[in-house]
């Protein structure tokens, strides 16, 4: 007689814990052959704002670190990712229908975004600032910093259920930032089976966030919260960025329209979107 | 009379050549605008200085489709260095008229003519110089080799510093290669039709750049507004800021602003006292307060407030203010009656809310916009003068015990523009630099410029940097935000 299998109970992901939506409702995820997967938690407004009060308490402690550590944890999350790279193949296969082979190189072009960044993190401030020869006796010196806490729409398009989120978190956390980011809507299992990497990995708890649920429902909230500093509208379509767009101009947020990047894509100007720079002076004198 | 007062050293305005009426410059032509007419006066006297033609949205349109067909056809195709030829022409031209165009913008603006003379127009060439240099080393901006310009910029500028403010927007622009169409502030439109002058003696193509005057809720709605426009670059308030984000969501075109602050300047109580006292002056009384950096909030560590504020007054004291075409003006006239209301009523609210105000005991002059050097003490951080932008000779002086008490309060703003740092504890400077989220920080000074130092704010005192290579990239094809 075959074992019956232990199913996954799929939760949120807000401040290094793994809650249930507050709203108490869930959405039924079906594999592309009509079988019940799961019945995914679905975040609501209130799950929001709790993700952006852990991703701003967590920002600082993230943004502080030195950028050789931020390196290494980014590198470790490649690691855990790695260690975990069957289960995940098997995941996209279940619950997205592409092949075996796609999915592997999904999942590997995931752990390599993620290496790529943990290099960036303590070149990103050398190339993109710099000394400036100003005329007048003044030190003069540019730092880019992380602009705080980013939420993200992750795209859904097919084949980007892992790879895309992690191409949408990676160049914003490389900097500093804190994250909440809203998993795929039609294939948001592998997302949050990333958090469990997250877990596991030396990220501290509430610098990521991952909703999941109803993308059009929850991204105004986060477009609209004040202490929500940058969009990364990627992955929305054209009217919900439009109506993010316009909640974010309240607050002046940084905002990263859908098409700016690919939905796979790592690009330095990725990781320049969500950097503020800085600029000190100081006198220079023999007094 | 006391031995202080100086005979008047006034600078005369012969130099100007002022026609009694200027159209809108499009496509390499005067022509007048659709938008009725008002005239520009000087706010230190209330005299007229000339009249302006005012542009509607017909206009703008004109002005959109110059700037897209002399991008098409003429600037997008020269070499960079033919355009950076240009840009350096422009530069030098600036430096020969200088005495001109400082008495031009002392006139219209109201700023003493020192200012001008020493700090506007002296920056202005050299913006130009140094993006001049830009035009044919677009390469290493670092978004990759042979970078696109964005098309047609929209540029709107504020009031405070005109002439400034329009290189700030052209240099760069031009230097990338885009075209431009810019809208100077009502109240200080002179100086920018000045600039035509130049364009024209440097030989610049006809619709490189075109400017027009006009009202911020016509000519400037119907600039952001405009499809032609690629990229949008405005300076001034964060409500406006607010809305031309609103307006631009959902739409392909390029966004940076530069809003307003509320900048704090923290004296540790090991400052060098004296250099500190000169730094709180130049932080909020240049220009009249009239800076979008200044560094409105004094932040002074409570054991030294007493002695901060004595010296402060007793320095306050020797300032002049009065006639800013005297070289010896050292505080020039509000640039309107609309803004002197404002600070008036809001001087008002501070003082009502619990503040002490010192004000300077100073003749004012019976024509034009004055508002007198004004200190306010026993200020808390929920005081609307500790939270609203003034725009004026205001400074709302505010204590703290530590450090961290320091950067919290410093921090406790929507805005993130500049602040300032006076300590001789090299580290605690690097340490509370680190911990500003400000976008320009001045230690052991103020209110420095230059156009090889990237300026910009955090939070909603905008988005974008101008100056140096961040300024340049804000008008080339990258991804990114906006």
């Amino acid at each position: 007689m075959s074992r019956l299998a232990v199913p996954k109970t799929y939760k949120l992901f807000i401040g290094g814990k793994f809650p249930r939506s507050e709203s108490g409702r869930t959405t039924e995820i079906l594999s592309p052959t009509g079988a019940f997967i799961a019945n995914v938690a679905k975040a609501s407004r209130k799950d929001a704002r709790d993700a952006v009060v852990a991703a701003r308490s967590a920002w600082s402690g993230w943004a502080g670190a030195t950028a050789y550590n931020r390196g290494q944890v980014l590198y470790r999350v490649a690691e855990m990712l790695e260690g975990r790279a069957e289960q995940f193949v098997a995941e996209i296969v279940e619950t997205t229908g592409v092949t075996p082979a796609a999915a592997r190189s999904e999942v590997t072009a995931a752990i390599d975004t993620l290496v790529w960044h943990a290099g960036w993190t303590d070149k990103f401030a050398q190339v993109h600032g710099g000394a400036n020869p100003v005329a007048g006796p003044f030190f003069n010196l540019s730092v880019p910093e992380s602009t705080g806490v980013v939420a993200l729409v992750a795209p859904s398009s097919a084949g980007t259920s892992l790879i895309g989120l992690v191409a949408s978190i990676a160049p914003a956390l490389t900097t500093g930032n804190a994250v909440v980011v809203l998993a795929s809507e039609s294939a948001p299992c592998a997302a949050m089976t990333f958090a469990e990497v997250l877990s596991t990995s030396d990220i501290p708890g509430g610098v990521v966030n991952i909703l999941t649920g109803d993308v059009a429902e929850v991204a105004p909230w986060l477009a609209s919260h004040a202490d929500v500093n940058a969009l990364d509208l990627t992955g929305a379509d054209t009217t919900l960025a439009l109506e993010c767009e316009r909640a974010g101009a309240e607050t002046l947020k940084r905002v990263v329209r859908p098409g700016t990047f690919g939905p796979t894509e790592s690009a330095f100007d990725r990781i320049a979107a969500f950097v503020e720079t800085k600029t000190v002076w100081h006198t220079k004198s023999l007094a | 009379m006391s031995f202080r007062n100086y005979a008047p050293a006034p600078e005369s305005t012969v130099i100007l050549n002022l026609r009694p009426s200027y159209g809108l410059y499009i496509g390499g032509e005067w022509v007048d605008g659709h938008g009725g007419s008002m005239t520009t006066i000087s706010p230190s006297t209330e005299k007229p200085i000339t009249e302006i033609s005012l542009a509607d949205a017909s206009d703008i349109d004109r002005a959109v489709a110059a700037a897209r067909k002399s991008y098409d056809t003429v600037w997008s195709r020269m070499s960079g260095s033919e355009r950076g030829k240009y840009l350096f022409r422009i530069a030098r031209l600036l430096q020969e008229r200088a005495r001109e165009f400082a008495v031009a913008e002392t006139l219209d603006n109201g700023k003493p003519i020192r200012e001008t003379r020493d700090i506007d127009i002296p920056l202005v060439a050299a913006w130009f110089f140094h993006y001049a240099g830009w035009a044919d080393k677009l390469d290493y901006a670092g978004l990759g080799v042979n970078p696109r310009s964005l098309g047609v910029a929209g540029q709107i500028i504020p009031w405070n510093f005109p002439l400034l403010m329009l290189a700030w927007k052209v240099a760069p622009a031009l230097a990338a290669g885009n075209t431009l169409v810019l809208k100077p502030a009502e109240t200080t439109p002179l100086t920018a039709l000045l600039f035509v002058e130049i364009c024209e003696q440097a030989g610049l193509p006809a619709g490189v750049v075109n400017i027009v005057p006009g009202l911020g809720e016509v000519a400037g709605q119907a600039l952001v507004g405009h499809t032609g426009v690629n990229k949008i670059a405005f300076t001034g308030s964060t409500a406006v800021g607010r809305q031309i984000a609103r307006t631009l969501a959902g739409t392909d075109t390029r966004l940076t602003l530069e809003l307003g602050g509320k900048g704090a300047n923290i004296v540790f109580d090991d400052a060098a006292v004296d250099e500190a006292i000169e730094g709180i002056i130049t932080g909020i009384f240049f220009n009249q307060g009239h800076v979008c950096c200044a560094g409105s909030r004094l932040l002074v560590q409570e054991n030294i407030h007493d002695e901060i504020v004595e010296k402060l007054t007793r320095r306050l004291a020797t300032l002049r203010l009065g006639d800013p075409l005297d070289k010896n003006t050292d505080i020039g006239a509000i640039n309107s009656k609309e803004q002197l209301e404002r600070i008036t009523a809001i001087s008002a609210t501070g003082e009502a809310e619990g503040a002490n105000r010192w004000t300077l005991d100073c003749p004012v002059p019976d024509k034009g916009f004055w508002f007198r050097p004004t200190v306010l003490t026993n200020v808390s951080t929920s005081n609307t003068v500790a939270r609203d932008e003034i725009f004026g000779p205001v400074l709302s002086v505010l204590t703290f015990r530590t450090p961290d008490e320091a950067i919290a309060k410093a921090n406790n703003t929507p805005y993130g523009l500049s602040a300032g740092i006076w300590t001789q504890n090299a580290s605690r400077m690097l340490r509370v630099a680190d911990q500003l989220r400000a976008g320009v920080i001045w230690a052991n000074t103020f209110n420095q410029f230059d156009p090889t130092s990237p300026f910009g704010g955090y939070k909603e005192s905008g988005f974008g940097r101008e100056g140096g290579r961040h300024g340049l990239t804000a008008y080339l094809a990258t991804g990114g935000a906006r």
